[in-house]
């Protein structure tokens, strides 16, 4: 199950990380080597046995529906890269 | 004052041999001088460490006394600290000055401890060197040319070249035991769940614990005293009572029923490694522990499940950082998608990036129940092996690393190997029970570790075991030359 | 060819919380932007996500009203892409392990007939904030304070036929919400919003067609419109030899046709996973029983009441249970006049076209089921004539008050002393003699007639209030003597 370059480009893609084409053949080998070291899992038998996604296997706790929080709106907006009218600017979005 | 342990200043402190601001001048006096040879520190907080000395002198005059006030601690720079910038060592958070504190922190901030800066470590917590730095790699104290571990790389080396009497950390794969091994320090990671995650940067969440570095048993029970237990902002926080982890260092050890996994002392594990261990298991018999074979059968698999799993996780825990709301953007994006694809491209390390890639994929259509399905099945074996080991055992002990502390660079060409150094401290994070790594002897004038592991909230069991070792040796006293 | 069509929908409901699905952020509508977006919402690092109780049991309520199965244990999942309205990069929502599972909902057509649809599932998952592209400088601004406001998202199953049932589905759906409590339904502010999965086939063949999207249609009038131009677009598109193209549209209501979102195209790939925040939601079986017992008489079972228990058509009894507020409203002016049928004519008649022209809501009525349900009491026992009635109810309308003071202070009492509606008549007759001579000379069939005439002039003589039935019997004898 080697990768391509072109499924490189795709994964990059799908996490929105600009890979330039050095850096798509440089992690073509490096993805193709971990992948290498992970499938020796496939070896295992897993019949029957249930995936576990959290090891405490607890269930989730329920939170009272009661207003907590209070406006900080230019305490949070000071980190922003861009705002403008309390809003977060963004290049413009075409639907 | 700097050689002293966390417990021997409180006590200090409480003697008024001196005060919190000496000790406080003292040691950024020391950081300023010392860490430029080690990188450790990403931030440091001098003026308002300054500060929080003289109140913490003050309250101390007016007779309050905590066991933690005026302790002046370090923080690994992925727990948030409001006004104090949390870059995670990463471009992506250069600029960010966090808007509120991490409950571990600010538990600590409360039990009155006194933050010197903010440590340096892997990128996002990716990484077992500490080489993954945007700020550059932490060197080992022990031998600079050498890393210290990682992910809390600078936790280990502040603590280890004695900059800060103590530090905390995290541990999803053995980002605490491991840096823990390599310097001579105690680190725990305490069970999944048992301190809260509300402010610890997210990058593996099913495994992600924060925890302690400090040269003591003792010194981590009364950081984990003070940090453990349940937060409401936490779902996965568990609601499990506290026990008094300072009053059970003392328990004596007799019919103490203690494993040893044979996956743990294979071709894998350098037999000089070896040979500590053994030496460790000896000096613990004396002490009234009794030792027997066990197998833990799915060890082998435990590197590629973590891998996936942690990748798949980070992948998607990583998707916030896209330069709208906080963090780095690109200059001048012609467009939406050349915003993320830049920022993010500019902004993540190789690692960082290696890992998205790798989770994303193990999450794609087509692949899911190949990687991430079968690795959460492996997840479960791993539990089941610990489940019924813990049946007829009360602890598990074994090397925390195959090796030693390898030479800075020399793997960073190759992610693989560098995860297969993980071997023996991802199965406790996979199962979520806790551990603990412990000085139990030098290699070439390389400190060597000793991984204990308990059932779920048995965090007292492992300080006790480690408090009553270090009460009859001296590996974590000792100090690497020159520090 | 012949065609059919089959339709399935995706409403997005709104969940009636005060706060958000995973913070205490308030849900309250038209904020200032991003006074309402804490650091959870805003995706902070190292934040982590609680789950609203309110939003869970609000869940539970309408599985329980569509009789589905409400799993024990539902799982949250993250849903992966990138969005500048999305701030965490993917959305919490319900993958494989939806809180509700699949149940039916009744729906009445307009033929009268009953069509049970199946509702596939029905997930919980967060809101996104909203991107305004008015010109900052050639930028969007994004507004988060709707990121994260819990939604039902309610999927039907394609068993919907045509777009007047699809309108009729999603209305009992807004019906069904709105009696739970669970949503305020507000379209326009976009507390209910649908997307229509639209295919086409040829009549007879049992494979469905390629399907389209048509994406958040916010009114039910858009609803019918969009549908119906899918519909054609993708007939036309076939019969030409065309093919559909599985795809996103969105729905122009100025043009009143749907295009493609190109954006939206390019293959997805959601990489959903459990959410390693969240841990599964447990719905203890006893709480379950509990939340039944809640429950109010939903419309299905209103309107089959309706229909027992007055005597109502199907349709007569889906409107008047449209809404609980007009069911309420129905059932107080019944219980006052106890005339189930002059009620409902009254309620679906005057009423109706009195709201509709004011473009009133039921609870903004201006005249109380109070007032009208007494008025229709002065009906029944005579004090006034239908047509005094509408007199009176524009009065009311008007705010002149209950009935009683109106007929009162507008002296409208009907006249029912025989001896002056006598006197009456006989004025009438007198002053129409010619009238009178040549009725007497008539046959049956002109007679009949010429009553009305008669008729009319003692109505207009009385100014409507004489009792009409007694002006009839009276001038039959006096004209037949």
């Amino acid at each position: 199950m080697a990768l391509e370059r072109c499924d490189v480009e795709k994964l990059a893609h799908l996490a929105r990380l600009g890979l330039n084409d050095a850096q798509i053949g440089s992690s073509t080998a490096s993805l193709n080597a971990v992948l290498d070291m992970i499938n020796a899992m496939q070896a295992v038998n897993t019949d029957g046995i249930a995936p576990l996604a959290n090891p405490l296997e607890a269930s989730q706790r329920l939170r009272p529906d009661t207003v907590t929080e209070s406006n900080h709106r230019d305490d949070y907006q000071a980190l922003a890269p861009a705002v403008e009218n309390g809003l977060y600017l963004v290049p413009k979005v075409i639907d | 004052m700097h050689q002293l342990t966390l417990a021997n200043i409180s006590k200090a402190l409480a003697a008024k041999q001196f005060s919190v601001r000496e000790l406080t001048s003292h040691l950024l006096t020391r950081i300023e001088q010392l860490d430029p040879q080690l990188n450790s520190f990403i931030t440091l907080s001098k003026d308002s460490a300054l500060q929080q000395a003289e109140a913490a002198d003050e309250l101390r005059s007016t007779g309050i006394s905590a066991p933690l006030l005026g302790v002046p601690l370090a923080h690994k720079d992925l727990f948030c600290t409001e006004g104090v910038r949390t870059s995670c060592a990463s471009k992506m958070l250069d600029n960010f000055v966090a808007p509120y504190t991490a409950a571990v922190v600010d538990n600590l901030n409360k039990a009155g401890c006194i933050s010197l800066g903010k440590l340096n470590m892997d990128e996002f917590a990716m990484g077992s060197s500490g080489e993954t730095s945007f700020y550059g790699a932490s060197k080992n104290p022990w031998d600079t040319s050498r890393v210290p571990g990682g992910s809390s790389s600078g936790s280990a080396v502040a603590v280890a070249a004695r900059l800060v009497p103590a530090s905390t950390g995290s541990d999803s794969g053995g980002s605490i035991r491991q840096p823990a091994a390599f310097t001579g320090l105690t680190g725990i990671k305490p069970t999944y769940g048992r301190i809260s995650r509300w402010g610890m940067t997210a990058y593996a969440s099913s495994f992600d614990q924060a925890g302690f570095l400090a040269h003591t048993a003792e010194d981590c029970a009364m950081l984990l005293q003070a940090t453990a237990g349940f937060d409401e902002r936490d779902s996965t926080s568990a609601q499990q009572p506290v026990d008094n982890y300072v009053e059970a260092l003392s328990q004596p050890l007799k019919g103490l029923r203690v494993g040893l996994p044979q996956e743990y002392f294979d071709s894998r594990l350098d037999s000089r490694i070896g040979d500590v261990v053994h030496t460790a298991i000896d000096q613990l018999k004396q002490l009234g522990a009794t030792f027997v074979d066990i197998s833990l059968p799915s060890l082998p698999h435990a590197v590629p499940a973590y891998y996936v799993i942690a990748s798949a996780e980070a992948s998607t825990n990583l998707a916030r950082f896209d330069g709208v709301r906080y963090g780095y953007r690109c200059e001048d994006p012609k467009d939406l998608e050349d915003l993320y694809l830049r920022s993010r491209n500019e902004a993540f390390g190789e690692e960082v990036k290696r890992r998205i890639m790798i989770g994303t994929y193990a999450l794609s259509t087509g692949y899911y129940d190949a990687y991430y399905l079968k690795a959460q099945k492996i997840r479960r074996l791993i539990k089941n092996d610990f489940d019924s080991a813990f049946k007829n055992v009360d602890l598990i002990l074994g090397p925390t690393t195959p090796n030693l502390p390898w030479q800075l660079g020399s793997k960073v060409n190759d992610p693989v190997a560098a995860y297969l150094e993980d071997i023996y401290t991802v199965p406790a994070n996979l199962a979520g029970i806790p551990g603990l790594s412990m000085p139990a002897g030098m290699i070439d004038g390389l400190p060597v570790g000793v991984q204990l592991l308990a059932p779920y909230f048995q965090e007292a069991r492992l300080l006790q075991v480690a408090h009553q070792f270090q009460q009859h040796t001296d590996w974590h006293a000792r100090t690497p030359a020159g520090f | 060819m012949q065609w059919e069509t089959v339709i399935g929908l995706e409403i997005h409901a709104q969940l009636a919380t005060n706060t958000k699905i995973f913070s205490g952020s308030s849900t309250t509508f038209g904020a200032e932007p991003n006074t309402q977006a804490s650091l959870i919402d805003l995706a902070m690092p190292g934040t982590l996500p609680v789950l609203n109780e309110e939003a869970v049991r609000m869940a539970c309520m309408f599985g329980l009203a569509v009789d589905a199965h409400i799993a024990e244990h539902n799982i949250f999942a993250r849903k992966n892409y990138f969005y500048p309205d999305l701030p965490k990069g993917y959305q919490t929502s319900q993958m494989d392990d939806p809180i509700v599972g699949l149940g039916h909902l009744d729906i009445a057509l307009e033929d009268g007939s009953i069509k049970r649809v199946g509702i596939t599932r029905a997930h919980l998952e967060e809101d996104a904030g909203k991107s305004l592209h008015e010109d900052f400088s050639g930028m969007t601004g994004i507004d988060l304070n709707r990121a994260g406001t819990p939604l039902l998202e309610i999927v039907s199953e394609p068993e919907l036929s045509n777009a007047k049932e699809a309108v009729a589905y999603a209305k009992a759906i807004h019906t069904l919400v709105r009696y739970l409590n669970i949503c305020d339904g507000n379209m326009a502010e976009g507390s209910f919003r649908c997307d229509c999965n639209v295919s086409v086939r040829p009549k007879g063949q049992t494979t469905l067609g390629t399907r389209t999207e048509i994406k958040n249609v916010n009114s039910f009038r858009f609803i019918e419109r969009s549908i119906n131009h899918e519909i054609q677009r993708q007939i036309e598109l076939i019969e030409d030899g065309g093919k559909v193209t599985q795809e996103t549209r969105l729905y122009d209501p100025n043009k009143d046709e749907t295009r493609s979102m190109r954006s939206k195209e390019e293959a997805n790939d959601y990489r959903y996973f459990p959410c390693p925040d969240l841990l599964p939601v447990h719905i203890p079986r006893d709480m379950l029983e509990n939340l039944r017992t809640q429950l109010p008489e939903l419309p299905t079972q209103k309107r089959e009441r309706f229909e027992a228990a007055f005597g109502l058509s199907t349709y007569d009894a889906s409107v008047l249970s449209a809404s609980r507020e007009m069911a309420d409203y129905f059932e107080v002016v019944e219980k006052i006049c106890q005339d189930a049928k002059l009620a409902t004519n009254w309620v679906m008649g005057e009423l109706s076209s009195l709201l509709n022209k004011e473009n009133l809501d039921i609870s903004q009525s201006p005249v109380s089921a109070e007032h009208l349900g007494g008025m229709l009491l002065r009906i029944k026992d005579n004090t006034i004539s239908g047509k005094i009635a509408k007199m009176v109810f524009e009065a009311m309308a008007a705010g002149e008050g209950d009935a009683d003071q109106i007929i009162e202070q507008r002296g409208l009492k009907q006249v029912t002393d025989s001896g002056a509606i006598e006197a009456m008549l006989d004025e009438v007759l007198a002053a129409n003699a010619e009238q009178v001579e040549q009725y007497r000379v008539s046959d049956e069939n002109k007679r009949g007639k010429m009553f009305g005439f008669f008729v009319g002039q003692a109505m207009r003589a009385s100014k409507g209030k004489a009792n009409p039935q007694q002006v009839n019997e009276l001038l039959k004898q006096k004209l037949d003597q």
